[in-house]
C-alpha cells in the first residue's frame, strides 16, 4: 500500500489556498488543507475541500483527437503533432505569423504560459497572445 | 488591470490578503467575496470581530452584503456616478488627505474639476442610493485609518471597466488609503492563475514582468535569450479582436489552451461561428469542452494533480504546484505538449523540467530574479523580488513611492452602460457565479459532489417581477437579449431588485453568455457581461 501526501496549491480561484492531496496506490483520494498555507491558513471552501474529485472523471481526455471526414477521431501523438505542425508551417507561409492566434491560460502554470507565449512569438513571430483574465 | 496600471504603475492587488485583518474599514464593490473568493471573505469576517466596518455596494445584495455595517444597491452599470457622488461629499466636508495629495500624486486639479462639476443628486438619481447613504459610505470609508477597496469583476466587466477602476484608484489616493498595510486597491483576481498568464506574458503587448514588446531593449534582450534574430514589434491582437480578425479573414489559425471561450464569452452564437470558420482550431485541454468538440485537433493535456510548476495567486504570490499521481491514459504534461509542437514546428526546445523553464523565466524578468524553486518550498514568494536574498513584497507603493513614480488621478465623468432597456427589452440583466461552481464548469461540473449541490443553472428573479410575470420559483421563464435566447429555471428573491434580474455563467445547458454583450471597454477590451437588456417569458 503506497499513501502519499503532497503538498500543492488549488486550482479552483485566485486565493491560492494551500492543500495536500491523499493518494493510495497511485489514485486520488482526498483534499487536506495545509495548516500554514499563508491565505487559508488549515481551511478550505467547498470548491477546495472536492478539488481531487474531477482529475479522475471518467470523462477525461486520454488520447489526442484529429478530425476525419468531420468526426474526432483518437490518434498518435505523432501523428496529431505531424498534422499541427504541418498545417501552422503553410498558414504562417501562406497569410503570415500573424495569421496565428494563442489563447494561453488562467488555468495552467506559469511555466506553461510562458512556453505558450514563447512558442508564438520566437517561432511563429506574432504576438497575438492572450487569455481569459479579461472574462 | 489597465486602469490600476495607469493611476499606479502596476496593475495588481496592492496588499496581501493577510493585510484585510489590519483594516478598519473595507470597502467592498463589485466583488461576490463570500461566493467566488472564500478564503479572502474569511479575513473579512475576522476583520468585523475585530470592530472593522464593512461597507458593501452592489446591484445584488450578494451574502457578504448581509454582515455589512451598510449595504447600498446601485444599478448595475452605475459605478462611476456612486463613486464620485462619495468623493463629492469628501472634499465638501474636507475630510481629504490633502499631505497625502500633494506629497505623492499628480493631476488632481483636472480630477477635482470633474468632482466639482458633479452633484449629490446627480449621484443619487443615476446610482438610485439615496444622498443620504451616499453621504454615509463617504464617512465611513474617508475617516478610517487604514481602508481597504476590494473589488472584482462587477467592476471590470463593463464598457467603462477601466474608468471603474481608474475611480476606485482615485478614492484611495484622495483619502491617503494605499501604500500601508491594510489599506489599498485589491482586485481579485477570479481563476487561479490569471495573475500568473499576464506575469508570464499571455498578454499582446508584453513579454514576462510587463515588459513592452514594442521597447528595442526588452525586445533585443528577449530575441538573444531566445536565440532568434528578431521579435515582433507590433503589438498583438486581444481575444476579442481575434474573433474580428476570423470574421475579416485575418486569423486563419488558433491554438486554445485550457480555456472554454464558447461558454465563457459573450454573444456565444457568435463565438462558436468564428471558431468554426477558423482552418486550424487546435485544443489543448482535459475535458472535451464545448470548445474542444469544434477543434480540427484536440491536445490531452493534464490537470494541476498531475503536475510540477507554480501559480501566483490574487497577492502576487507565486507558490508550487506539486504531481501527486501519473497522468491519466495518455495525456501529456502541458509544457511538454508545447515543446512537442514547437520541435515538429522546426524551433527547438529541450527542456527537462518545469523547473527549468522557470529558471529561464527567472533570468530574463526583473519582478521575478529572484525566486527559485529552492525558495519556494514554504509559503511562497510575492513579487516584486528582484534578488537572491529580496524577501518579497507584501504590499506596493510603500509610503506612497508609487512604481510609477507619482500616483496619477484621473478625470472620470460618468459614462452610462452600452445597452440601455426600452420596451422591447425591460429588464437589466447580469451575470455572476454561484459558490459550488467554477468558471465554466468544465471542472465542478464534472466533481460528484459540487455538481450535487447546485445541478443546472437558473435565474434569480424579484418577487414583484415574478407576479407580474406570473410566474412561481422553480419554473421555467423564457429569456432573450438582443443577441440570444435561452430557458431557464426561475428562483426568486429579493437578492437582486424590481427590473434587474441575475444568472450564473457555469452551465453550458443553459449558457447565458448565448445573451450578454461582447461591447468592450476601449481600454482593457474586457466585455460588459455585467449589463444587458433583456426580455422574460413564461416558458
Amino acid at each position: 500500500m503506497d499513501y502519499r501526501n503532497t503538498l500543492t496549491t488549488c486550482t479552483y480561484c485566485g486565493c491560492g489556498c494551500n492543500l495536500f492531496l491523499e493518494s493510495l496506490d497511485g489514485r486520488l483520494t482526498g483534499t487536506i488543507p495545509c495548516k500554514t498555507g499563508p491565505v487559508n491558513e488549515g481551511k478550505l471552501c467547498i470548491k477546495g475541500w472536492n478539488v481531487h474529485q474531477f482529475v479522475q472523471s471518467g470523462k477525461r481526455l486520454t488520447k489526442p483527437l484529429l478530425r476525419k471526414n468531420r468526426k474526432l477521431e483518437e490518434v498518435s501523438w505523432d501523428e496529431a503533432l505531424d498534422f499541427i505542425a504541418s498545417r501552422l508551417k503553410h498558414i504562417k507561409a501562406a497569410d503570415g505569423p500573424d495569421a496565428v492566434g494563442f489563447f494561453a491560460s488562467a488555468k495552467v502554470t506559469n511555466e506553461e504560459n510562458y512556453l505558450m507565449q514563447k512558442f508564438a512569438r520566437a517561432a511563429i513571430g506574432t504576438n497575438n497572445v492572450d487569455h481569459c483574465a479579461r472574462l | 488591470m489597465a486602469g490600476l496600471a495607469a493611476s499606479f504603475g502596476s496593475g495588481a492587488m496592492t496588499n496581501a490578503i493577510c493585510e484585510l485583518e489590519q483594516s478598519d474599514t473595507i470597502f467592498i464593490i463589485g466583488s461576490n467575496t463570500a461566493t467566488s473568493h472564500p478564503l479572502v471573505a474569511t479575513r473579512i469576517f475576522r476583520a468585523i470581530e475585530k470592530g472593522a466596518k464593512l461597507i458593501v455596494a452592489d446591484p445584488r445584495k450578494n451574502q457578504i452584503a448581509n454582515f455589512a455595517h451598510l449595504y447600498v444597491r446601485h444599478k448595475p452599470g452605475t459605478d462611476v456616478a456612486l463613486l464620485n457622488g462619495m468623493m463629492k461629499v469628501i472634499l465638501n466636508k474636507g475630510i481629504s488627505d490633502d499631505k497625502f495629495i500633494a506629497e505623492n500624486t499628480e493631476d488632481f486639479e483636472a480630477f477635482k474639476q470633474v468632482i466639482d462639476k458633479f452633484t449629490l443628486e446627480e449621484a443619487s438619481n443615476i446610482s438610485g442610493v439615496s444622498e443620504e447613504d451616499i453621504k454615509n459610505l463617504a464617512k465611513v470609508y474617508a475617516s478610517a485609518d487604514n481602508a481597504s477597496i476590494v473589488y472584482c469583476m462587477g467592476i471590470t466587466q463593463h464598457t467603462n471597466g477601466v474608468n471603474n477602476v481608474k475611480t476606485l484608484a482615485n478614492l484611495s489616493m484622495l483619502t491617503g488609503n494605499i501604500g500601508k498595510p491594510g489599506t489599498g486597491v485589491n482586485p481579485l483576481r477570479g481563476q487561479n492563475n490569471v495573475q500568473g498568464a499576464c506575469d508570464m506574458g499571455g498578454l499582446p503587448n508584453v513579454y514576462t514582468g510587463y515588459q513592452s514588446v514594442t521597447l528595442g531593449d526588452a525586445n533585443k534582450k528577449f530575441a538573444k535569450a531566445w536565440g532568434v534574430e528578431t521579435l515582433p514589434t507590433k503589438i498583438g491582437l486581444t481575444l476579442p479582436e481575434m474573433f474580428s480578425g476570423i470574421e475579416n479573414d485575418e486569423v486563419k489559425a488558433i491554438w486554445v489552451m485550457g480555456e472554454n471561450p464558447v461558454v465563457s464569452d459573450p454573444d456565444a452564437n457568435h463565438v462558436k461561428k468564428a471558431l468554426e470558420k477558423l482552418e486550424l482550431l487546435i485544443v489543448q485541454d482535459i475535458f472535451l469542452t464545448p470548445t474542444a468538440r469544434l477543434a480540427d485537433v484536440v491536445l490531452p493535456g493534464v490537470s494541476f494533480a498531475e503536475k510540477d510548476g507554480t501559480f501566483s495567486n490574487t497577492e502576487r504570490r507565486v507558490t508550487r504546484v506539486r504531481k501527486a499521481i501519473d497522468p491519466v491514459g495518455e495525456s501529456r504534461q502541458d509544457w511538454a505538449i508545447i515543446q512537442d509542437v514547437s520541435n515538429a514546428f522546426g524551433y527547438e526546445m529541450n527542456y527537462e523540467s518545469p523547473e527549468e523553464i522557470f529558471d529561464e523565466i527567472a533570468d530574463i524578468t526583473p519582478s521575478y530574479a529572484g525566486i527559485s524553486y529552492e525558495r519556494l518550498e514554504g509559503p511562497g514568494l510575492q513579487w516584486p523580488c528582484p534578488s537572491k536574498g529580496h524577501p518579497g513584497t507584501p504590499f506596493l507603493h510603500k509610503d506612497g513611492k508609487f512604481t510609477r513614480g507619482k500616483g496619477l488621478f484621473h478625470a472620470i465623468d460618468y459614462r452610462p452602460p452600452a445597452e440601455k432597456t426600452d420596451n422591447e427589452y425591460p429588464y437589466l440583466m447580469t451575470t455572476g457565479r454561484v459558490y459550488a461552481h467554477y468558471h465554466t464548469g468544465t471542472m465542478t461540473r464534472n466533481s460528484e459532489s459540487l455538481d450535487f449541490e447546485i445541478p443546472e443553472g437558473f435565474l434569480e428573479l424579484n418577487p414583484a417581477d415574478a407576479q407580474e410575470l406570473g410566474i412561481s420559483d422553480g419554473h421555467k421563464i423564457k429569456m432573450a437579449s438582443r443577441r440570444g435566447e435561452i430557458k431557464t429555471k426561475v428562483m426568486i428573491t429579493d437578492r437582486v431588485e424590481k427590473g434587474v434580474v441575475f444568472m450564473p455563467f457555469h452551465f453550458e445547458e443553459t449558457n447565458v453568455n448565448k445573451l450578454t454583450n461582447p461591447a468592450y471597454d476601449p481600454i482593457a477590451r474586457i466585455p460588459e457581461f455585467k449589463v444587458c437588456a433583456v426580455k422574460l417569458e413564461k416558458a
